[in-house]
Formats: structure tokens, sequence, C-alpha cells
């Protein structure tokens, strides 16, 4: 191993080597038995060491303290208690989604009341089709009976969004070309739209053109 | 009363056990609800969808939808028989009244559309405040209160399903109804259906009928190739939907 110090003659190859300050408070490696008049006097008394004028660096230490301590503290004051619940994001905010109101009352609401057109449904094909699927939603009418009353429905628009002939429709879903079915006339005025199947009349007082499917 | 050392060192313990509730703040609104027993998707079958829009106007009613924007939609797909790979595409306000008269050669069919509510969402990882998130059950909400309005994950769904909301500036997307299931209710969407074309499924109940379905019926999702573990299923769809 050859080694060479900052200052001085070449020494020549050594084999136990020590780490030990080279005179200048700089660490090197430097083989043993140097002689001593060869260090530098704060070397000599004592005073060497690994930085030179620690007071700055205790200084500099405190402030990065101070900085971490004030970011740690700005960190909790701003940052939501719940952040990280979970995951990175604000816990609390799941139950402030869940919170909503709800809108659609559910079908079972409004059977539970109106169990007379649910009877009536039963014994036609509209006994799968839920309430708000045509009356819009009714939760606030559930709440409140009495003072919140659902819009009367236009059956020409109603019926239509479902029924309106379309070759994107199911094949066996009844389907109709309302302007030639109906000719203006609102579907209520034939059938029930609780229980749309016109039963109790001759075939020839339905007027049908069904197109694309079966009716 | 002059409070004296032992009566401050009697206060502390019991001011510490009062200062949790004060910060655990109120109380969930459905306490038997446990985040940690749901993963909700999604079950879509598409030759039962009669394009009526009920979905789209009960999803604007319940979650109060600005007019023009949809957080659920219908598409009406066209296929001719010699482009299948380049189908058209309507939804006329996003299917919202149903669809008008219209008699085509070829192929047509309605594909329903919603977020995906993705296991690996592209979106909430571009988000770079941590304001959407994958919710321990399995559902990508929005918190609007930490939402900056930045648009990355406007960009980024592949889906096309979210939006800004003009008056609130923040991003707005299906919620599932998070309100509605949480409470042991159907989406507002699935409960209008008349066809049943649409259902919820917690893929984390093993009673739910979403498994007997998976196991005998083949199911796709969407964009399966971006791998965004999308847990919206749909049955029967084509292969030209994109």
């Amino acid at each position: 191993m050859s080694l060479q110090p900052l200052d001085g003659p070449r020494i020549a190859v050594v084999s136990a080597v020590t780490v030990t300050c080279d005179g200048n408070h700089r660490w090197q490696w430097r083989p043993e038995g140097i002689e001593e008049h060869r260090l530098s006097r704060d070397c000599r008394e004592g005073r060497c060491g690994l930085f030179k004028d620690t007071e700055h660096l205790v200084r500099l230490a405190a402030v990065v303290v101070i900085l971490v301590g004030i970011f740690i503290a700005v960190r909790a004051a701003v940052v939501p208690k719940s952040f990280g619940q979970y995951g990175h994001y604000r816990g609390d905010a799941i139950a402030e989604i869940a919170a909503r109101p709800i809108a659609h009352a559910g079908h079972e609401i409004c059977e539970g009341c109106h169990t007379d057109v649910a009877d009536q449904k039963k014994l036609g094909k509209h006994v799968v089709v839920p309430c708000e699927a045509c009356h819009g939603a009714q939760a606030k009418h559930a709440d409140d009976p009495a003072s919140i009353k659902p819009p009367k429905l236009d059956t020409a628009v109603v019926c239509s969004r479902c029924h309106e002939a379309n070759s994107a429709k199911p094949k066996t879903f009844p389907q109709v070309v309302t302007a030639d079915h109906a000719q203006g006339l609102a579907c209520d005025t034939c059938h029930q739209p609780h229980r749309p199947k016109i039963e109790n009349e001759p075939p020839q007082a339905t007027p049908k053109k069904p197109t694309g499917g079966k009716k | 009363m002059e409070i004296t050392r032992r009566h401050l060192l009697l206060l502390l313990p019991a001011a510490a056990v009062a200062w949790k509730y004060v910060e655990a703040g109120a109380p969930e609104t459905s306490p038997n609800y446990k985040v940690s027993e749901h993963w909700w998707g999604m079950l879509i079958d598409i030759p039962k969808c009669i394009g009526c829009g009920s979905c789209v106007r009960a999803c604007a009613q319940e979650n109060d939808v600005p007019e023009g924007y949809y957080r659920t939609w219908i598409e009406r797909y066209h296929v001719d028989d010699w482009r299948i790979e380049r189908p058209s595409v309507e939804s006329p306000d996003g299917g919202k009244q149903g669809f008008p008269h219209e008699e085509d050669i070829g192929k047509d069919f309605f594909v329903p559309k919603l977020c995906n509510h993705c296991e690996d969402s592209p979106c909430t990882q571009v988000c770079p405040v941590g304001a959407t998130f994958v919710s321990p059950d399995g559902v990508v909400l929005v918190d609007k209160n930490y939402c900056l309005g930045c648009r990355y994950c406007v960009q980024a769904c592949p889906y096309g399903c979210r939006f800004i909301n003009p008056k609130t500036n923040t991003a707005e997307k299906c919620t599932l109804c998070y309100h509605r299931i949480t409470r042991g209710l159907t989406t507002a969407c699935c409960e209008v259906c008349p066809t049943g074309a649409r259902q919820l499924a917690d893929l984390k109940n093993p009673k739910d009928p979403i498994h007997e379905f998976l196991k005998t019926h083949q199911v796709q999702v969407l964009k399966p190739h971006m791998a965004t573990g999308a847990k919206v299923f749909y049955s029967g769809m084509d292969g030209s939907v994109r």
C-alpha cells in the first residue's frame, strides 16, 4: 500500500496504517510513527477534532431544529385530523359524502301507502317498473305526504321514453311509433298506466301499429 | 373554588379523555355500516337496456347534477356490418329523455355508462392533493372540500366519467350513491331501472346474486387493456363498445 501525506517526503510502503490528524485539521490515512514535531500546535495540545469552530455548527443546528419544529407545528395545524386515516385523503370526507340526504324513497316506501296502485300493478306487466321511474324522486313526498304532492305526469311524454320504437331496443320489448299509434292522443286515454294492457274491449278499439317487436 | 395543583392533576386526565371525543366530531350517520364489509360494483345487462333514460334522470335528481353534465349516461351504438370496429355512437342529452324513434339496418344497442369505480383508478393516482380516493369499500369518491379543480383527474379518466361542476369548480363524478348504499338502499339509477338492466353489486357479500351471475355469464369490463380494475361489469356487451 503506497501512501503519501499532504506534506513532507514520500514515505515508504508500510503495513500499519491509522487514521489520524495530518496537522491541518484534515483527516487522512497516514502511517503510524509520524514524528511529533510535524503535527500542528492545535493537535499537539489536544484541540484537534472532527470539526473546526463548532459554535457555528451549533447555531446552524439550532436554526434547523427550530425550522423543523415550526414546520411540524404548522403541518399539524393545517392538515385535517383524519387525513391519512384510511389512505392519502381526508377520512372524514367519507362520512360527509354519506351524510347527503336521499331523494328517491324507493318503491317499497311508495307501496307502503299506495297499496291500491301496487295491487293494480301486480295484475300487469308494469309490476317490474319502479314507481320513481315515471314519477321522479319522491323522498320529500314520502316524508311529508300531506303538503308535498308529486306533479301530474304527461303520459304522452312519460310512456314514449320507454315505448318509442327504436331498433336499439330489445326485440321483445313492446314498442310503438307514437306518432302513428296514438295520433296525438295521450296514452292514458286508452291505457291505464299502472296496468297498461287493454283487456275488456274488442281488439279493433285498440289501434296498434307495433314496429320492431311484439306488442 | 381555587384550583390547586392536586385539582389540576385530577382534571388533566379527565380533560384528555374528553378531548378524544371533541376531536372525533359528529358520529357517523349510518352506524351499522362498516366500510370493511363491502366492496361495491355494478352489473349492467346490456340486452335488457331499453334506453329510457330513467337512470340519467334519477341520477340528476338524486345528486343535483347540473344541466348538461352527466354522472351516468346512455350511449346508442350503431354498428354497420362492414365496419365493426368503427361504431357510430350518439347520446342526445345523455339519453335523459330517452331516444327518438329510429330504425337502422345493422346492429344497434344501448350502453349505459357511469364511473367504473376502478380498483386501480387512474383518476385517483393523478390527484395532487389527495382529494379523490378509493374508499375502503371500493367506491371512487371526491372530497369537494379538498379538491382544487385542477382537472388532472378529468383528463386521466379513460372512461370520461368526470367533469368540473360549474358552480363549485370542483371535480364531480358518480359516487355510486354513496349516501344511499351506506343506508342499505340501492343506487338511484338501479332503483328506477324498469328492466333491471342495472344492478348494484356488493362483491364482499357472499349472498349477493352477482356471484352466481358472474359464474354463469360472460361479462366484460370497459377498456380491460388499461388494467384499471374496473368494477362495473357488462354482460352481453358487443366488442365494438369503447
